[in-house]
């Protein structure tokens, strides 16, 4: 592959224009390519490298994702090993389904329509815990970067709260509020809370000086150093922030499912296990990762827009 | 780093606006009064003065550059003038005002690294327009003349981090200058540029100047920069920062490269470079007795 990339990154170099000395020399340069000016010359092979380069940058892309790909279909390899084997050297495979069995389950669920409903109610969960959990977020991380008050206020309180896992809140949620449906969204959203509020105050926190001197001499009032200062410049934090918060909200999601609920796929992966359907538990697994993984891209693309200016472009 | 393209100039001589308000700049305004200022920072146990006994009066339309040896306080004295730190003794005013704030009437250029990161080079230049509430396509057009007059009408929509810090400080010039302030203020805006690229920038900034015409104070630790640049030079001691001398730069107007090595220039020079001398030895002498 190496080599083949080699060859064609060497073709240029034997186009007519680059052996043309200079725009003067038009005996040589008619030599080799009658119609063409030097000029017209360069410009073709300039495009033909930029072509090649592009080539060359996607062909490297594409290998990097078979890489990956290759990657899972050897754990999906060793997994049906291990399964159709009975394999048990500490790790006991012999009550796990085997791959195809998962697939076969997984086209019925598809097929049904109750799967779906459980995506739904944890989407939709999800939607409204991550949502308040941003709003409620940035607004106390910016309020504890701008005011010395306000952070001695509330950082006992993250501090404090921060490492208590999203289960142990579960009984008290139960307690306090009036629905299972509001103590699964209050644990989600106090477990996307955290990552949002730290990762504000230390975006806004870092604010460069030079940059809101620059801007009150340029006549900005408080308000407008908070919209056009210090908020973008915290931004690349805050994107960090949403997304981390995305991944927790998903497994904070899940405990409250598991514990209790009607609906979500975290209800659906745990009754799967106390109903004996051993293939469905992996289906609701897989399902989390893949919801997770993709939510959390979804953020980062949506927030990509606000860090265009950043030297990679916002990429992600 | 190409200077100012004759098409640029003529597009700023072409706009009415800038025009009649370049001209008002020069109506007597940005003059700077500093009498007796005393500015220290900390607290009683650990207080240090940074600037002693300031007595300086600029006049509109001045350029003044402020030197001295590193640490003597001529950047404090400028942020004074901004508005950043208030004396602690003394008074500051600008044209009868006294300076307690930052304020559009005083644009100021840094050193680097000064351009909002996440807003284009227009929007940079169009930031200050703005806050002065002018709607967004005046803004937009004041800033685009702006860009002409310093050659980066070109790179309008780009984000400052892909331009060389040349460029950035061009930019710097422009969006302080948008705002039509009286004193322009600048603390050592090409410090942390290469030598070609410095004498470039400061024909460059004499050139837009000769259209503004505002009052100017500018920091500089460099002596050829203030020679070249200013009408007077306030030489400054370290610290305590004292004004120790006001030295008056007849060398004639429009000034080019060539001037940095002819005779008069040789003569202030030398001028300059005795008096930092002395003062950086003082300095050196302090630093060993506190040592």
């Amino acid at each position: 592959m190496n080599m083949k990339a080699n060859a064609a990154m060497a073709t240029p170099v034997s186009h007519p224009a680059d052996l043309a000395p200079d725009s003067h020399a038009e005996a040589t340069v008619e030599a080799h390519a009658p119609d063409q000016t030097q000029e017209q010359a360069d410009d073709v092979a300039q495009a033909a490298h930029a072509r090649i380069a592009a080539r060359h940058a996607l062909m490297e892309k594409s290998k990097r994702y078979l890489v990956r790909t290759a990657a899972l279909i050897m754990a999906v390899v060793f997994w049906h090993l291990a399964t159709t084997h009975d394999v048990n050297l500490f790790v006991n495979f012999e009550h796990v389904p085997e791959p195809l069995q998962v697939g076969e389950a997984f086209m019925g669920e598809l097929a049904g329509s109750e799967f779906y409903l459980h995506i739904a109610h944890s989407l939709e969960r999800i939607a409204v815990a991550y949502g308040l959990a941003v709003v409620l977020g940035v607004t106390l991380g910016v309020l504890m970067g701008r005011s010395k008050w306000a952070e001695d206020i509330i950082l006992p309180y993250i501090e404090l709260l921060r490492p208590i896992p999203a289960v142990a809140w579960i009984p008290l949620a139960i307690l306090m509020l009036p629905t299972e449906q509001s103590s699964i969204v209050f644990i989600t959203f106090l477990g996307a809370l955290f990552p949002v509020v730290l990762n504000t105050v230390h975006g806004v926190e870092q604010t460069s000086g030079v940059l809101v001197r620059a801007a009150r001499c340029l006549g900005a009032s408080n308000r407008s150093i908070l919209w056009h200062v210090i908020i973008p410049g915290a931004m690349p934090s805050i994107v960090t922030g949403l997304a981390v918060a995305m991944g927790v909200a998903w497994f904070s999601l899940l405990a409250g499912e598991i514990i209790s609920g009607q609906y979500g796929i975290g209800y659906f992966t745990w009754t799967s296990y106390t109903l004996i359907q051993y293939p469905q538990i992996i289906i609701g697994m897989l399902t989390i990762g893949l919801l997770g993984t993709l939510s959390t891209l979804l953020v980062r693309k949506a927030c990509s827009p606000l860090l265009r200016w950043q030297p990679t472009g916002g990429r992600v | 780093m190409n200077a100012v393209s004759p098409d640029s100039r003529l597009a700023v001589l072409d706009h009415s606006r800038l025009k009649a308000k370049s001209t008002r700049n020069v109506d007597g305004r940005g003059n700077i009064k500093v009498s007796g200022v005393d500015i220290e920072f900390g607290h009683q146990g650990a207080r240090t003065v940074a600037v002693k006994q300031a007595n300086l009066e600029i006049n509109s339309g001045e350029f003044v550059c402020l030197l001295g040896p590193s640490g003597c306080g001529k950047s404090t004295l400028l942020n004074a003038i901004a508005g950043f730190v208030n004396p602690t003794r003394g008074e500051l005013t600008v044209d009868g005002k006294t300076v307690t704030e930052p304020g559009p009437d005083r644009g100021m250029v840094f050193q680097q690294h000064s351009l909002f990161p996440w807003k284009s080079v227009q929007d940079n230049v169009a930031f200050g327009p703005l806050m002065a509430g002018a709607s967004r396509a005046e803004a937009s057009s004041v800033a685009r003349t702006f860009l002409s007059l310093v050659g980066l009408a070109a790179f309008a929509d780009a984000y400052p981090a892909n331009l060389s810090g040349g460029m950035q400080q061009r930019v710097g010039i422009a969006r302080a200058l948008a705002n039509y302030p009286s004193v322009l203020l600048m603390d050592e805006p090409f410090g942390a540029l290469d030598a070609q690229t410095r004498i470039m920038m400061q024909e460059n900034l004499l050139e837009i100047w000769r259209e503004f015409r505002n009052t100017v104070v500018f920091v500089t630790h460099d002596i050829d920069e203030a020679v070249f640049l200013s009408d007077r030079i306030v030489v400054m001691s370290a610290s305590p920062g004292r004004i120790i001398a006001d030295i008056k730069v007849s060398l004639p107007r429009p000034r080019e490269q060539a001037l940095l090595t002819s005779p008069e220039f040789m003569v202030l020079k030398r001028q300059c470079l005795e008096l930092i001398r002395e003062q950086t030895l003082n300095a050196f002498q302090q630093q060993n007795k506190a040592g």
